[in-house]
């Protein structure tokens, strides 16, 4: 199937059983289709006033019971045997840590080093070993054709051998929350040369999560910029002043802001370190009028809590 | 005097306290062809963000709304109730001879159960922190930890399968001891037949979804841990639990409506059906064995290979019974003396699409493609497929079947005929676009999609832009039927089996004499009738 690149060592196989059963399915459909319109005009009343009462036939009915059977069989091992082929994984493959979280991907290397793109080396296998931060995603290549849920409390896996250079979408299959849409990555594909240089360069180690923007160095050595990185807040808040997923840091403190209680009562309030505590201990109280109720409850030490309220405070 | 105009109580309070079966059949028609323009509304509203991606019309968090409403209307009250609701309340007492179903205090509880259910839902879309955003299928943990109102729309839910429940255990009284005299099991109609193995399934399966449902609200008020793995619960649990209900469940939904198209066709082929005993077993096996098919949902979830083995072969042996159906369909026309008014035409058409749907089936069941295909748009198309290709046209077709014999009025042929042609062009440009979307890679319940899925949806928005204005159409003809619409005859297809032999509409108790059946059904005067 053309439609889209085939740039991974299963993508052929899945792809020629897809077009074993679909070929099979077309010419049935086509047969099933003129036999109906075929009878409709041959034995159309004006043509064909009196009916032939036929009860059954017994041969017909076993002919048309054995063959599909058959062949639905072979569909079946078809499809079997090329699955098995996709979850034996071959020993020489690099084991990658995948994680999951609402709603971004991150990659672990064995040598420890983070990333946030998966970056890979052609025709050399490796084992995706995935894991869920908080709740079911789904780990999707469409041009590799693998796909596996990322199931929280349980650690899956899936394994392809890249076949092709350049940068492949990844997307996430299994409704996470409210950015769901947007938990999309890139499977990026480089010579192995490339790959080397990479894996083994000494550039500093990207945490996950999304990159920090340069910051103002009075704003970058604050403690809670490192706790605030550390625990994905910066998914969803930013320092700039633009909304993401919530609403961002900058100036919001001493405001007055309209909440809606887990009623939908609205109510207004003033942005002051009581509030902040509660907002960050138990999101689900009073949500953001106009934002989704998505915050995860996070639990900061007494002290990070205090290094969070006081840097939002002073985010001018 | 008919159903519509005997009996003791007037105006309203003649319908909703009636415990006659067909005025609550009509109560569920009329309670459920209002839901499922609501919720074709709001599949408008997602085909219209998915064209308007660069400057969104609706936020992220409604059109995520929008798909678990559409999904819930849809499936728990339009589709699953479908059929037996409506035609089989009305019809299969009438069918076999019988003046109402067992228990008619039971059947009008049910229809109340209906509303019930619908009533929370609609009020969890409106209360508390907003409707549900988790898709109709719940899985936890995000059902969980969702923040919306998902407790109360799942309650609605569980109520609604009290409805399903109490239909079912009617049914199977009804039918094992109501049958006129001399209807044997063989001389049933195949659409009770039909009705017959959905009820079992409605009977043994619902309350499992009913205690899954329970478990998943307890778990978010008191916070038990059965499905919560930060708890030591199991996520993949309740996956299992719900699709051990919801996979038979389309079989609840699919088998009825195959029996109406088996009394269609018949009718207007003017021949008896090929293969009674085929079809009234391959009913049988098909509830049976569509009640361990559940793990194809489930293919990559991490579940062990050897019940992925074990799943997969038998959603290919669950295949065979529905082939056997369609070829028994088709060879009925064979010789037979056709004449294609508007329900025959929506019949072929329910064949057809339901091919389409029972194909891209097959290869969603075959392992290595699933891998593929699974939570793509190629699911959300083939579901339509089966599930508005299928249940919907042969709901339609039921419809225009039996409508005359309902109210008593005759619509327009004409206009049905032309409501067909955008339902049919704008259904397959929706969803056949899903499908070559889905094997593109276009993940489901996105509110915005990558470039490349581009020209797929503004055909997909295109078809059901068109899609939906034959509905407007086809249900609007039914309308002004039954306003103005000419008085109908008590036989206008020349049907046999008994509903056509009583006058139109029906007297209030079916039968003066309780008719004496000596001979199978689609017993059709060959010289013409
Ligand atoms: C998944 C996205 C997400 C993550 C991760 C997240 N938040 Fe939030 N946050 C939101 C949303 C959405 C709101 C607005 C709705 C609400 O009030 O709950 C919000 C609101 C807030 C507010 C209230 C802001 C105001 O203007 O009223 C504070 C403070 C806050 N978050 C702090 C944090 C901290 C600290 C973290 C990390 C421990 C964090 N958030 C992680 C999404 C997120
Ligand atoms: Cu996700």
């Amino acid at each position: 199937m053309p439609i889209i690149p085939q740039a991974s060592s299963a993508a052929g196989r899945v792809d020629s059983v897809f077009l074993f059963i679909f070929v099979l399915c077309a010419v049935f459909l086509v047969l099933l289709t003129a036999a109906l319109i075929y009878f409709v005009i041959k034995y159309n009343r004006k043509r064909h006033p009196r009916a032939v009462d036929i009860e059954g036939n017994k041969w017909v009915e076993t002919v048309w019971t054995i063959v599909p059977t058959i062949l639905f069989l072979m569909m079946f091992v078809y499809g079997w045997t090329d699955f098995r082929y996709m979850r034996e994984v071959p020993r020489e493959a690099m084991v990658i840590e995948v994680t999951g979280r609402q709603w971004a991907w991150s990659f672990k290397y064995p040598n420890g080093k983070q990333s946030t793109e998966l970056i890979l080396a052609v025709d050399k296998p490796v084992k995706l070993v995935l894991r869920s931060a908080d709740v079911i995603h789904g780990f999707f290549i469409p041009a590799f054709r693998i796909k596996e849920d990322v199931v929280p409390g349980k650690e899956n896996y899936t394994w392809f051998s890249p076949t092709q250079l350049g940068s492949f979408d990844i997307e996430c299959t299994v409704i996470c929350g409210v950015s769901h849409a947007n938990m999309l990555g890139k499977a990026v594909v480089v010579p192995v040369d490339e790959f080397k240089e990479w894996y083994f360069g000494d550039e500093t180690v990207p945490t996950p999560g999304r990159t920090i923007p340069t910051l103002p160095p009075e704003i970058a050595a604050h403690p809670a910029v490192n706790v605030l990185n550390q625990r994905f807040c910066l998914t969803c808040h930013s320092f700039d002043g633009s909304p993401l997923v919530g609403p961002s840091f900058k100036g919001i403190y001493a405001t007055t802001q309209t909440v809606l209680d887990s009623k939908g009562n609205a109510r207004e309030i003033v942005v002051d370190d009581d509030y902040l505590v509660r907002a960050i201990q138990d999101p689900a109280a009073d949500i953001l009028k106009g934002y989704p109720p998505s915050m995860p409850k996070t639990s900061l030490s007494e002290d990070e809590l205090a290094q969070v309220v006081d840097f939002i405070k002073n985010l001018k | 005097m008919s159903y519509l105009t005997e009996g003791r109580r007037k105006g309203i309070r003649s319908w909703i306290l009636s415990t006659d079966h067909k005025r609550i059949g009509v109560l569920y028609l009329v309670s459920m062809v209002s839901l499922f323009f609501i919720a074709v509304l709001i599949g408008v509203l997602m085909r219209i963000e998915q064209l308007t991606i660069e400057t969104p019309m609706f936020e992220p968090q409604t059109y995520n709304a929008f798909f678990t409403v559409h999904g819930v209307i849809m499936i728990f009250m339009f589709v699953l109730p479908g059929l037996p609701a409506v035609f089989g309340n009305f019809f299969l007492p009438i069918m076999i001879g019988a003046k109402d179903v067992s228990f008619p205090r039971l059947n009008l509880l049910s229809w109340y159960f209906f509303i019930a259910g619908t009533g929370l839902v609609v009020a969890s879309l409106f209360t508390g922190a907003g409707p549900p955003d988790t898709g109709w299928t719940f899985y936890a943990p995000f059902s969980l930890t969702s923040g919306t109102n998902v407790s109360l729309g799942v309650f609605g839910a569980f109520v609604l399968g009290f409805s399903s429940i109490l239909t079912g255990l009617n049914f199977i009284t009804t039918i094992h001891r109501l049958r006129a005299p001399g209807m044997k099991w063989h001389r049933m109609p195949l659409f009770a037949w039909s009705l017959y193995g959905t009820a079992w399934i409605q009977v043994l399966a619902t309350p499992i979804i009913g205690i899954t449902l329970l478990l998943v609200i307890a778990e978010r008020l008191f916070g038990i841990g059965v499905f919560d793995p930060a708890k030591g619960g199991d996520p993949l649990l309740y996956q299992h639990l719900f699709w051990i209900y919801s996979h038979p469940a389309v079989y609840i939904m699919i088998l009825p409506a195959m029996g109406a198209i088996t009394e269609i066709i018949p009718t207007f082929a003017r021949k008896t059906i090929f293969g009674y005993k085929a079809i009234a077993y391959s009913s049988l096996a098909i509830a049976f064995l569509g009640s361990l098919v559940w793990g194809h949902h489930m293919f990559t979830s991490g579940m062990s290979e050897k019940a992925n083995l074990v799943f997969s072969l038998l959603t290919f042996i669950v295949a065979v019974p529905s082939a056997i159906k369609v070829f028994n369909w088709t060879a009925t026309l064979y010789k037979g003396s056709i004449e294609v008014r508007p329900p025959m035409l929506y019949a072929l058409t329910f064949v057809f699409l339901f091919a389409i749907g029972g194909l891209t089936g097959l290869m969603q069941g075959a392992l290595a493609v699933n891998v593929q295909l699974h939570d793509t748009y190629f699911i959300v198309g083939h579901f339509h497929y089966v599930m508005f290709g299928g249940t919907g046209m042969g709901f339609f077709a039921a419809l225009l079947y039996w409508f005359p014999k309902m109210f008593g009025k005759t619509y327009n042929e004409k206009i049905a005929v032309f409501a067909w042609v955008p339902i049919f062009i704008g259904f397959n440009m929706l969803y056949f676009a899903m499908l070559v979307l889905g094997y593109m890679g276009m993940p489901r319940r996105y509110f915005t999609h990558l470039p490349q899925y581009r020209t797929g949806h503004i055909i997909a928005s295109i078809g059901g832009f068109i899609l939906a204005v034959g509905l407007v159409m086809f249900f609007a003809n039914l309308v002004v039927a039954l306003k103005r619409g000419r008085k109908a005859e008590q036989n206008p297809w020349g049907g046999v089996t008994l509903e056509w032999k009583i006058p139109t509409p029906p007297p209030l108790e079916n039968f003066s004499i309780i008719p004496r059946i000596d001979d199978r059904p689609y017993r059709f005067n060959p010289e013409g009738s």
